[in-house]
């Protein structure tokens, strides 16, 4: 029989000591970590939440007709009164938050790290890996250093989402970027236009429809981490799932469960509809 | 003529190492030769030429011959791997990243194959585009751009976008946003080759009209001779990355440095290229009103001819006398003045042989080509029109011969 021989390696407790490292050496950089990310996700609750329910619905609606047409803003309008009828309103509420608070920050740094990929083809070999790994690594193993920095509670869900859903938006601004036709990045040097010029004038204005479907894949895949992190305290319609499976309650399970799946259709069509909208004049090339 | 750029032994060497090429390319090894040996690409082979202020400098040549390559040179698109390129005296290779700019926002721009326009960027915004790098203020640069669209023909189109225009329109807006900086120097990278006909020879014409109000210094690239012929105040052949030959059209036309520019010329329309002074000779026989009939008849004679063409005191052209109208009138003891046919076809001397085809076959007699002041420069018979139109020599006819005598009549 082929059993392995005796051989051990231990690079599970080095990462496990590393992590340690860093809990304790950096301590304060995960104090200001943990008080702008809940400033910023208590921010947007409160914002949503001072909103009459009406109100809500009715920029839901105003949002879908905006984007897409009438008739989609009616379905999306309704999509949220469901949810309300549900009793679900402020676990939306919250979840809408983290997803945006989540999102916000994957942008802040994605876009970034993608431009500077863009640049330079030696720190673009280095992430590729790095970036392939934080997508195929189970997304439940972030919960665990996730609470280790944060504790339990919104901020740790937002650590563990932000690593399962930064690498489509970087992976997609670097693409874009780099996608840029050749001749017009020609026909802008020999303008004489500078660097920064050559990247705020034409390089991320022709990128931007590319860097909003990665805008658009970051957000779902925000929202599908969202569920998962309820396991580290993550309040909403993921913390809902999680009752649900505790108690077996299928009624709550179907509720909390097809509100994620109408709140993922509307951010969906949303952030779709405003890449096709970019998408307008620049479309053939 | 001033000069305003002088290419000299630049070469664009592609690959890992490119200036280890350039010994290689000094000694004189081929572009095959080399790309065998060290694996790099030649684009550029030590070529060197010079371009005179405010002329249109066609580069020719096929797909691959570097001609591309070459014109991105000019404004350092391509930065040359040997060699130095002065304008107005000064060597661009040399300079800095912001005296590059410098240079790029206001000495030169360049039209592009396939536009290369901005099209998250009206029209208006792509025109502007090169002052607004310039920090031009807004409201000027939009005046300036507004006139460089009207200019070029697309008034009334500024809020467009690129993707709302045709290929020829958006041809335009490259032109005109090239022209909005009031550049010395314009560069044309295959403007017109993605155009359909009838747009090209619209937009050539148009080009033509600009340069005879802007007098910019263009330098124009191409594959097709036809267009390069058309447009070249000059023209430079290349091919497998080197200048094969510089000259005017009909110089090339004339006189091809080698088989592959002959061959390159065999199709193009010569008669839209060669002018009457290309394809007159000298006349020979000719008879002064003086000289009377019998004169005439003389000349006629002697040189197997059956017409001659009657001149004044300061070879002014007077009409042709036939030798049968000769000799009758010797019968009928008539003068020359009698007899004398005045109903000549003429041609002025820069008058195109494709217009002067149609008169050649109306005419019964030689074609007179005469300069303003009626004065005979020249004859043309219709064989010459048609030794025109080919390249190889053409055999010696009979009338041809006649008016090739060696025969000095002129008073």
């Amino acid at each position: 029989m082929g059993i392995f021989p005796n051989i051990q390696s231990n690079l599970g407790d080095y990462v496990s000591d590393f992590v340690d490292f860093l809990d304790t050496t950096l301590d304060p950089l995960f104090d200001l970590i943990f008080f702008i990310s809940s400033r910023i996700i208590n921010g947007i609750e409160g914002l949503l939440l001072i909103l009459p329910w009406w109100v809500f619905i009715f920029l839901i609606f105003l949002l879908g007709w905006y984007i897409k047409s009438v008739s989609s803003g009616i379905l999306y309008g309704a999509f949220i009164f469901v949810i309300g009828t549900f009793g679900l309103w402020e676990e939306m509420m919250m979840t809408i938050s983290i997803v945006l608070s989540a999102v916000i920050i994957c942008l802040l740094i994605g876009i970034p790290l993608g431009i500077l990929m863009s640049f330079s083809k030696g720190f673009s070999t280095i992430m590729r890996p790095i970036l392939d790994a934080m997508q195929t690594m189970p997304s439940f193993v972030y919960l665990i250093p996730a609470i280790f920095f944060f504790g339990l509670g919104n901020v740790s869900a937002i650590f563990a989402t932000l690593i399962y859903a930064l690498p489509p938006v970087i992976r997609l601004t670097e693409l874009a970027i780099r996608g840029v036709d050749p001749e017009v990045i020609e026909s802008a040097q020999s303008f004489g236009s500078s660097r920064l010029q050559m990247l705020k004038k034409v390089q991320l204005p022709q990128a931007l429809p590319t860097i909003m479907a990665g805008v658009n894949q970051t957000t779902m895949m925000a929202l599908a981490m969202v569920v998962i992190a309820s396991m580290v305290g993550a309040q909403g319609l993921g913390e809902q799932v999680l009752i649900s499976i505790n108690r077996i309650d299928i009624a709550l399970g179907f509720e909390a469960g097809i509100s994620i799946v109408f709140l993922a259709i509307i951010i969906d069509r949303v952030t779709g509809g405003i890449a096709d909208k970019f998408q307008k004049h620049r479309g053939a090339k | 003529m001033t000069k305003k750029i002088q290419i000299e032994h630049v070469s664009k060497i592609f690959g890992p190492k490119p200036k280890s090429v350039i010994p290689m390319i000094k000694d004189g090894m081929s572009k095959a030769e080399i790309l065998k040996k060290t694996n790099h690409t030649v684009g550029v082979y030590d070529a060197s030429m010079e371009i005179n202020e405010g002329e249109i400098f066609v580069i020719m040549g096929l797909s691959g011959s570097g001609k591309s390559t070459l014109i991105r040179c000019f404004n350092l698109l391509n930065k040359p791997t040997d060699g130095a390129i002065k304008v107005d005296g000064e060597d661009i290779v040399k300079y800095s990243g912001s005296e590059l700019n410098h240079f790029r926002q206001n000495k030169i721009a360049m039209v592009f194959q396939h536009f290369g326009l901005f099209n998250h960027r009206t029209i208006l915004g792509n025109v502007e585009y090169g002052l607004e790098i310039k920090d031009v203020p807004k409201e000027e640069r939009q005046k300036i751009a507004q006139k460089n669209i009207d200019l070029v023909g697309l008034k009334g189109y500024g809020d467009k976008y690129p993707d709302e225009l045709s290929g020829g329109m958006q041809q335009r807006v490259g032109l005109a946003r090239a022209l909005a900086n009031d550049p010395d120097i314009l560069l044309m990278d295959e403007p017109f080759s993605a155009l359909d006909p009838l747009i090209r020879r619209d937009m050539q014409l148009e080009l033509l009209d600009i340069q005879d109000r802007l007098k910019k210094t263009i330098i124009f690239i191409t594959h097709d001779v036809n267009e390069a012929f058309k447009l070249g105040d000059r023209v430079a052949v290349m091919k497998d990355g080197k200048v094969e030959q510089v000259g005017t059209p009909e110089e090339i036309i004339e006189a091809p440095a080698n088989d592959y520019i002959s061959d390159f010329i065999r199709d193009i329309d010569r008669s839209k290229i060669l002018q009457a002074e290309h394809v007159m000779t000298k006349p020979n026989a000719l008879v002064s009103m003086k000289d009377g009939l019998n004169v005439a008849v003389k000349e006629m004679r002697e040189n197997g001819i059956s017409s001659v063409f009657v001149v004044d005191r300061g070879r002014h052209l007077k009409g042709i006398v036939t030798i049968d109208a000769a000799i009758n009138g010797i019968k009928q003891k008539k003068t020359l003045a009698d007899v004398l046919d005045t109903n000549i076809t003429k041609a002025s001397k820069d008058e195109y042989v494709s217009d002067i085809i149609p008169k050649a076959l109306e005419s019964k007699f030689p074609l007179a080509v005469v300069n303003e002041e009626n004065k005979l420069e020249g004859l043309i018979l219709r064989v010459h029109v048609l030794s025109g139109l080919v390249a190889e020599d053409i055999e010696e006819s009979k009338e041809y011969h006649g008016y090739y005598q060696e025969k000095k009549t002129e008073e």
